[in-house]
């Protein structure tokens, strides 16, 4: 994991100090609200319907225990015991108030965490595969690009003002797991054709009111000009991007309404300026970030131990989670476990703080003390080995953290919604739940298999709507909270964007609405078939057929 | 009054600003001093200007660029960047053309919109002169310059990014 260094721990101090100025000069009057409001966002602080809201950034979704523990100790003082991990890779805090957030990032600031444009019109946190360094497919872990990222991007002096908020991703997989077309920039590592590792980027993808895949500005960009590359799209972007709807100042509207080709045109011609500039990265700098993460201490192991064989044969609850929590490491006798923030009745990404300290102590146990958040708000304990995975799964169910779902029907990606969020049209958390009791046998579950919802409150899309294979969108109506479902959506390497399938049903209607949906794929499917690929196969209309059939 | 602050510190400000200018009788309405026009205003009344007394100087909006002058800009003392609001991030990009495309000298001028806030940026991409907005302390704000004692980038303040530095 990145460590900080004198240069780094200056920084921190010295906003935790602007900041805390910047706090005293509002709440004496001295800065209008107009004005505060850009600062606080910059600092991730949001007012919300019942209180602030603060964002905090977990950079490219890693967390070392000492952090985790922090985030409890924040939860406890000044939070109402818990936290909620986003589908951004961050955390977020509903009830601190105003006075109290300059003390709080000073707490945070003592574990190298901060709340750094996680919102506002700039460039935020940037975000990757939940298992870089340990996913089997892996072409280069993309964390010391990130990194690199993050540090150029942390109080850029020209891109503080976008036109709009401004969304990084890097995948260095093969089976892309960032979501990394739905971004407004989004890097991919590929091998250029000398065989060395470069960037392949993309620009103008993005989710919201108006979904776009990303498009191709780089084919292949080498390394050393990772930051010029981006600094030139951004400052295409900074320049022209429209500023006066602010519903069409992303810029996948301005790649639109320029064409790609024009836009890369721009791009590449102030690149040309920029390109052999002091912001070109040095090998020793690329070699710096990567020593941070380097593979832990890990152990000559063999797969498939006997004690792990053992408990799968006997424990049928075990080796269901087993089965959908577990997933393959690049190591001999290791595994990648994701523990499910999805259990019924608890909002989708919460988790209390004793929950935070169990899985602080878990990863230090097991995990060599670093766990990761995921886009699905799920949390990953990327080094466990296989002969500990019993004892492993025991600990978790104690604290009430073994949901089994994973990437099931009630994995559902799902934003804090009308119960919190001011910008909501409605709530989207009840809807989740509504859901998960609806489908609660595991069995079912399992037989329905790969089928993610993601659920919104509004058209701004955090819960990413439009690439769940079943959307669901909060919508108003005359002041009624309404749903829209959409069928078909996709954030991996195929991705692609959900369809309406028609007009919005009121919520209580929601939990039949998707058993119908199911019904259709269970009784059109064939063999081995997932949701995504029947619904490809068959289009909408027996869907929609069966979900508006009138009832005699 | 507007206030001005000059290379961190307080200073009287030999210019007049002409925010709105239309035709060249305004000209004679301030003889003999130093003027800071709008960029379509030399482009009508280039010749007017020739004849003037004082210096002249050019201020830019934020939806004009600084390279469709890039050819004439060494011959102003001084090129005002205009903030229509402080959130319109135009003018940092401009600034650093201004300073790392075209090498100018000359002084770069923050007006407009200029808040306590946002001068460290502002600093970072190349203004050296701030014409605060006429609420603001000067005193307070000449303090926001040290509000960082460095950065990560590569800027007009800064040229070598930390990651050479470090």
């Amino acid at each position: 994991m990145y460590k900080y260094d004198g240069y780094d721990h200056q920084m921190l101090a010295d906003r935790v100090a602007q900041f805390r100025d910047q706090t005293e000069r509002f709440l004496a009057g001295e800065l209008p609200d107009a004005e505060f409001l850009s600062l606080r966002l910059q600092n991730g602080l949001y007012i919300q319907r019942l209180a602030p809201m603060l964002r905090i950034a977990v950079p490219y979704g890693m967390l070392s225990s000492p952090q985790l523990r922090k985030l409890a100790f924040i939860a406890r003082h000044f939070d109402k015991g818990y936290a909620h991990f986003t589908t951004r890779q961050n955390v977020q805090f509903n009830w601190p108030a105003l006075e109290d957030v300059p003390d709080l990032l000073e707490q945070l600031a003592d574990v190298e965490m901060h709340a750094i444009q996680t919102s506002g019109n700039c460039i935020r946190n940037t975000t990757t595969d939940q298992f870089a360094g340990v996913a089997p497919d892996e072409l280069e872990d993309s964390r010391a690009y990130c990194e690199i990222i993050r540090q150029w991007s942390t109080f850029h002096p020209e891109f503080a003002y976008l036109p709009r908020k401004f969304k990084i991703a890097v995948c260095g997989t093969v089976v892309d797991q960032a979501a990394t077309q739905v971004h407004d920039i989004g890097v991919y590592i590929v091998r250029g054709p000398d065989g060395d590792t470069g960037f392949r980027i993309l620009a103008g993808g993005g989710l919201g009111r108006t979904p776009v895949i990303g498009q191709e500005i780089f084919d292949f960009v080498e390394k050393q000009h990772l930051l010029t590359a981006l600094e030139a799209i951004l400052r295409v972007y900074n320049r022209e991007g429209r500023r006066d709807n602010k519903y069409k100042a992303r810029i996948k509207i301005l790649v639109r309404e320029t064409g790609v080709e024009q836009f890369r045109a721009k791009v590449h011609d102030e690149w040309q300026r920029i390109k052999d500039s002091a912001l070109t990265l040095t090998a020793e700098e690329i070699a710096r970030c990567q020593s941070f993460f380097r593979d832990p201490p890990y152990l000559k192991l063999t797969d498939s131990p006997e004690p792990l064989l053992e408990q799968l044969d006997e424990d049928v609850l075990f080796s269901n989670w087993h089965q959908q929590n577990v997933y393959p490491h690049k190591r001999p006798g290791y595994a990648i476990v994701t523990v499910c923030l999805k259990e019924t009745g608890v909002a989708p990404g919460d988790l209390t703080d004793s929950q935070l300290e169990h899985i602080a102590e878990l990863a230090e146990r097991y995990s060599f003390g670093e766990v990761r958040i995921s886009h699905q708000q799920n949390i990953i304990l990327a080094d466990v080995r296989q002969d500990q995975l019993p004892e492993l799964y025991a600990q978790l169910k104690s604290h009430a953290l073994s949901s089994s779902n994973l990437g099931l029907l009630t994995d559902i990606i799902c934003c804090p919604g009308g119960d919190f969020c001011a910008l909501a049209n409605a709530k989207s958390i009840p809807i989740a739940e509504s859901i998960q009791r609806r489908f609660d046998d595991i069995d079912e579950l399992k037989d329905i298999g790969v089928a993610n919802i993601n659920i919104s409150g509004c058209m701004n899309a955090c819960g990413h709507h439009h690439v769940g294979n079943i959307g669901i969108l909060g919508v108003d109506k005359k002041g009624e909270e309404f749903y829209q479902v959409s069928l078909g959506g996709s954030s991996k390497n195929l991705a692609s964007l959900g369809k309406i399938i028609g007009p919005a049903f009121p919520q209580e209607e929601i939990p039949d609405v998707i058993t119908k949906i199911v019904d259709v794929y269970k009784s059109r499917r064939q063999a081995n078939e997932k949701f995504l690929d029947t619904y490809k196969r068959i289009g909408m209309a027996p869907f929609k057929e069966t979900v508006y059939a009138k009832a005699d | 009054m507007q206030k001005l602050i000059k290379d961190k510190a307080i200073a009287k400000d030999p210019w007049t600003l002409l925010k709105i200018a239309t035709g060249p009788e305004i000209l004679t309405a301030v003889p003999g001093k130093n003027l800071i026009v709008p960029l379509q205003f030399w482009r009508d009344y280039g010749a007017d200007l020739e004849q003037y007394g004082g210096n002249i100087a050019l201020w830019l909006d934020s939806d004009e660029t600084v390279s469709e002058i890039g050819d004439v800009l060494s011959t102003f003392p001084l090129i005002a960047l205009n903030f229509p609001v402080y959130a319109d991030g135009r003018s940092y990009t401009n600034a650093r053309e201004l300073r790392e495309r075209f090498a100018y000298e000359g002084e770069v001028r923050a007006i407009g919109d200029v808040l306590r806030d946002q001068l460290y940026y502002m600093s970072r991409c190349g203004f050296n002169a701030f014409s605060l907005r006429h609420d603001q302390d000067p005193d307070a704000c000449i303090k926001a310059f040290d509000d960082f004692k460095t950065g990560y980038q590569s800027t007009v303040m800064e040229p070598t990014p930390l990651f050479r530095r470090r």
